[in-house]
């Protein structure tokens, strides 16, 4: 086990040294994986943030019951209740049918409909804000209303939570799209990566096999070589992202002053970025491998 | 320690480079492979060292037939093996020590005991204190001296040494087969190929003939 650490440790120093040794070509070869990189991982935060957003929205979906003309004062006390109990509802508050129509009266464009009416024809009702703004919670909250007793109509409006939603679900998509497209263009940027090395190293992996290497020894400074810089390239990318963002929270800033709000773009999470490192590395190393594998083939 | 029984070796196109050939070599034997140009003499090493499979026959080498061995177990019979090639094969972008240094990091040696063990090879074959030339700053000679050290680093209990001295002075020769000669009084098993009567007729070896690819007498 600790001659095994050893040689992948020494591998491990060689392959560094090996890329300090070329700083200008390892330079481009990481920025090019960066920005392969930076491409897919940039717009998925993007809408991460705009998804993040869009759940503190205060300009939230509000729902309105409508109650029965008949509803009792106990019954209406009672859906009051059953609101409060309720984890997703935010905040409700009631409205009586005479306090309805008082403002029916005020609105000058109905006021004199309102006077001419003999009776109040308005039921009373509940505004309601859900805590989330999600198409599913709300579509849920307006089926569980509708069916208790006493409540003639509930009102929604999530076309436009709808909206939003589908437009997040079809963010998601094209960045799952984008990202396996640039993710297998940073397996064959380090394939071709690789291969130039293989050449540049052929007598050496020749003379290995001939005295006893296996495929693992001529392998493993490619692996090394691929996985650093994949992980370099990705490192790469998480900083274009913080500059684009960087850029683009001035902007963003100033728009939101003039909505009486504060909004920032967040980049990558610590736990996201490690397993983003972790994803562009093992891309990296799946590019050396496949370039060695074919190597290996053709010479044997 | 190698055995060849009725072993043929036909290359893609038809060529036979070697027809039938059988022979037994016992551990602590120095063999000596003569015959012309193109008579079979570097086909059959590469047979003896698992470079190359029959294509009939068997090749046994310490009890293991090279022809049904899984390609993934064949480095690890290499590593028997003390090679040194016709084309020395020696890396010229690395320095002397690290040509060396190559067989015991394939073999997976503690760095320490490796580079000791590099020193005692290079100091065996007279190349002590040039650990830092790289090969093209050698003579012919010493790139041969340093091909031997690059074989026999790994402590090998067989040689295999393809015209070691096809590009040498007789001076160099000499002393080239001396160290042969050394390393056989400890045991070392050696399979050389040579197309030089001179130095066949003084060491007076047992010899295998090859005239285009067969056994003659």
């Amino acid at each position: 086990m600790m001659a095994w650490l050893a040689i992948n440790f020494h591998v491990l120093a060689s392959t560094l040294r090996k890329l300090l040794r070329s700083p200008f070509s390892s330079f481009f070869s990481i920025c090019v994986i960066g920005i392969a990189l930076s491409l897919p991982t940039g717009i998925y935060v993007l809408f991460e943030n705009l998804e993040s957003l869009s759940k503190t929205f205060t300009g939230a979906p509000q729902i309105s019951i409508f109650l029965a003309k008949d509803a009792s004062p106990a019954e209406i006390s009672e859906i009051g209740s059953r609101l409060k109990r309720n984890p997703l509802v935010k905040h409700s508050r009631f409205v009586s049918k005479d306090e309805a129509l008082e403002a029916f009266k005020k609105d000058a464009e109905f006021s004199d409909i309102a006077t001419s009416l003999g009776k109040n024809p308005l039921p009373d009702a509940f505004i309601v804000l859900s805590r989330e703004n999600s198409a599913q919670t709300l579509e849920s909250l307006h089926k569980a209303m509708q069916a208790w007793p006493k409540v003639e109509h509930v009102q929604l409006d999530s076309n436009w939570a709808r909206r939003l939603d589908s437009f997040l679900k079809l963010g998601h998509i094209a960045t799952v799209i984008l990202a396996l497209l640039f993710g297998l263009a940073l397996v064959f940027i380090t394939f071709n990566t690789i291969r130039l090395q293989i050449l540049t190293q052929k007598d050496e992996i020749e003379v290995a096999k001939l005295i006893g290497a296996t495929n693992t020894f001529i392998r493993r400074p490619f692996l090394y070589l691929g996985a650093l810089q994949g992980l370099a390239g990705g490192i790469a990318a998480w900083f274009i992202i913080a500059a684009g963002l960087h850029f683009l929270n001035d902007a963003i800033s100033e728009l939101a002053q003039l909505y009486a709000t504060h909004f920032v773009l967040s980049n990558l999470g610590a736990r996201e970025s490690l397993s983003f490192f972790f994803l562009s590395s093992c891309l990296g190393w799946l590019g050396a491998w496949l370039s060695v594998s074919r190597h290996l083939w053709e010479i044997s | 320690m190698i055995s060849f029984r009725q072993v043929g070796k036909r290359y893609p196109g038809g060529f036979d480079a070697l027809k039938n050939i059988s022979f037994s070599i016992a551990k602590g034997e120095m063999v000596f492979v003569a015959g012309r140009s193109g008579a079979g003499k570097s086909t059959l090493l590469k047979l003896a060292a698992a470079i190359e499979r029959p294509t009939s026959g068997s090749v046994l080498v310490k009890e293991q037939d090279t022809g049904r061995l899984k390609k993934s177990a064949i480095p690890y019979l290499r590593r028997n093996f003390g090679i040194i090639f016709q084309d020395h094969k020696l890396l010229f972008n690395k320095t002397v020590f690290e040509n060396v240094f190559l067989p015991l990091q394939i073999s997976a040696f503690d760095p320490r005991e490796a580079a000791s063990r590099v020193r005692a090879a290079l100091d065996k074959v007279g190349l002590l204190g040039r650990e830092r030339a790289h090969p093209v700053e050698l003579s012919g000679g010493e790139q041969q001296r340093l091909c031997i050290a690059r074989a026999i680093v790994n402590r090998p209990s067989i040689l295999i040494a393809d015209e070691p001295t096809g590009n040498l002075d007789s001076e160099y020769s000499g002393i080239i087969m001396d160290m042969f000669k050394s390393f056989n009084q400890v045991g070392v098993t050696l399979l050389i190929s040579t197309h030089d009567e001179f130095m066949l007729q003084k060491l007076k070896p047992r010899v295998i003939t090859l005239s285009q690819g067969e056994l003659s007498t």
